[in-house]
């Protein structure tokens, strides 16, 4: 019997936080759209801010993540290619598993770790502290003050990281193939230009948006929901990397699932 | 500098009323923690809300400054009813008032400066200049002058409860509220502080709504004083009746004399158990 109240009370708290979600990404949408109009513009000093502490800060370890990848997708393509005479056509699989699935996903997973993280502990502290309810009491909407600037800092940061990941991982697997089988760099390039197609950077690039908007939603959600103190934002601060990353890889799967097939 | 509302509904206010509490009640799932509460405070006034720990008093006070809505009963506040405002005249009444919360709540991620700006950021197109004015102003007025590039949390209690102050006061509003302004704090800076309210109230005309249950505070601000008990009213009364109250209850909350916890024998099994009261035995609240 507890194992159905375990399940049933787990439901209700999902659906309620999904529906928390929703709730949130409409009113940013709302104060985006209209706060200006209202005299409640979402500052754009304060995206900008979000721009470079989430964007800025992750570049070194995007930057080694992504050239990590490239290479080894390049030794594991040319290992299995070579079982069949195929290495030469390496390229093909390099350009379009980084554009398409490695780029935004470790993008995601890495800006889930930082980014979520940081924005789940930050709105937990201050509700803890009441800094949420002193900007309540103030007249400004948290969600315009805190979730927006967030949500739309890194719906620019996360597509532009996953692009940098795309040049770097082509750039540091071009260079390990070119080095291995006696292939110019250049060659590689124009091989992977040739095969690349607009779509396929679209592809990631979508992906990266709606990772975006899980990272945020599910800080916000998670650092909005603490309880208790210290323990509650670690809690809070847990479960939005756990969470953020898990939504991610599903959603990755679904949308290469109705995308591509 | 003076904001006007937005919305006038009708009023049945009295003049000089400027905080009208009728019949509030409200619930935190299925237990009652306010019970018809009646409260009327008046221009100008000090009024004071004590009780003891799980009295109400915290929770009244958030539904005072709007964070929470009552389940039962009206709020009126400057004459507006706080159940029946749109965003823009909610809006326009935050403007009128200003709320010091028990730890401060300043942003610690704003220098104290920028934290006393924010409301006049928020709500008026106001420069720079005018506003680092305003803001040297109000540090003046709570004894933190100089102090406006610190972070929070290079700030000691008092000072962070005094930024706190001024921040609630930068926008000139017409009612102050104040959360344990003496907690945490050695008696000489709560003395200083109940100085400070007793200032804003007499050279600024506010009128100052402040929570606490420390005994030696209220008496030496409050005009008037209110005692909840259990989330129901106890007494509204000046500080010289409710002094000499004979009402066993006020007596032991002023003489800080601990009352054994009425525990419910079937609330406390339940508890014991996990298990949900069956239906015919009744929550604490309904006796």
């Amino acid at each position: 019997m507890r194992i159905f109240e375990t399940v049933g009370r787990g439901t209700t708290r999902a659906i309620d936080e999904v529906g928390f979600a929703a709730t949130l990404l409409g009113q940013s949408a709302f104060w985006l759209t209209f706060g200006a109009r209202r005299r409640q513009p979402v500052r754009s000093g304060a995206i900008f801010a979000q721009m470079v502490q989430m964007g800025t800060g992750a570049l070194p370890i995007a930057t080694l993540l992504s050239a990590t990848i490239g290479i080894m997708l390049a030794i594991q393509s040319i290992h299995t290619l070579r079982l069949f005479g195929a290495e030469s056509f390496a390229y093909v699989g390099i350009g379009l598993s980084i554009t398409r699935e490695f780029s935004p996903l470790i993008m995601g997973i890495l800006l889930a770790g930082r980014s979520g993280s940081a924005i789940a502990a930050r709105l937990s502290t201050m509700t803890i502290n009441q800094e949420v309810d002193a900007l309540r009491v103030i007249g400004v909407s948290p969600v315009r003050f805190l979730v927006a600037p967030a949500l739309v800092g890194l719906l620019f940061v996360l597509p532009a990281l996953t692009m940098w990941a795309n040049l770097v991982g082509l750039a540091a697997a071009g260079l390990f193939v070119s080095g291995s089988l006696d292939l110019s760099f250049a060659a590689f390039v124009s091989d992977t230009i040739r095969i690349l197609t607009a779509n396929d950077i679209i592809h990631g690039l979508g992906k990266s948006v709606l990772f975006a908007l899980l990272i945020v939603l599910v800080g916000v959600v998670n650092g909005a929901s603490v309880k208790g103190g210290a323990e509650g934002v670690g809690a809070a601060t847990t479960s939005a990397v756990v969470q953020g990353i898990a939504a991610i890889i599903i959603t990755d799967m679904l949308f290469a699932f109705m995308v591509t097939l | 500098m003076t904001a006007t509302l937005a919305k006038r509904p009708a009023t049945t206010a009295t003049a000089d009323a400027v905080i009208e509490v009728e019949r509030l009640e409200t619930h935190y799932g299925r237990r009652q923690v306010l019970f018809g509460v009646d409260l009327k405070v008046k221009r100008g006034e000090i009024m004071v809300i004590m009780g003891g720990s799980g009295s109400g008093k915290s929770t009244l006070l958030r539904h005072l400054v709007g964070l929470e809505q009552p389940t039962g009963g009206t709020i009126r506040l400057l004459g507006q009813d706080m159940n029946d405002l749109d965003p823009l005249a909610a809006m326009a009444l935050r403007r009128q008032m200003g709320v010091a919360f028990q730890g401060g709540a300043l942003f610690s991620s704003l220098s104290v400066a920028e934290n006393i700006k924010l409301p006049l950021r928020e709500h008026f197109r106001l420069d720079e200049k005018t506003m680092d004015i305003m803001v040297r102003l109000k540090l003046e007025v709570v004894n933190l002058a100089g102090f406006d590039a610190l972070m929070p949390a290079e700030l000691s209690g008092g000072m962070l409860k005094r930024a706190a102050v001024a921040r609630a006061i930068v926008m000139d509003p017409k009612l102050v509220f104040f959360d344990e302004p003496s907690a945490g704090l050695d008696p000489v800076v709560s003395s200083a502080l109940d100085d400070l309210i007793l200032r804003l109230r007499d050279a600024m005309g506010i009128t100052i709504v402040v929570v606490t249950h420390e005994v030696e505070s209220a008496f030496k601000i409050a005009d008037r004083i209110a005692i909840l008990d259990q989330g129901r009213l106890l007494a509204v009364d000046s500080v010289k009746n409710i002094r000499n109250s004979k009402n066993q209850r006020i007596r032991n909350l002023l003489n800080r004399v601990a009352e054994e916890e009425q525990i419910d024998a079937a609330e406390y099994l339940s508890r014991l158990t996990g298990v949900a009261p069956a239906p015919s035995q009744s929550m604490p609240h309904d006796r």
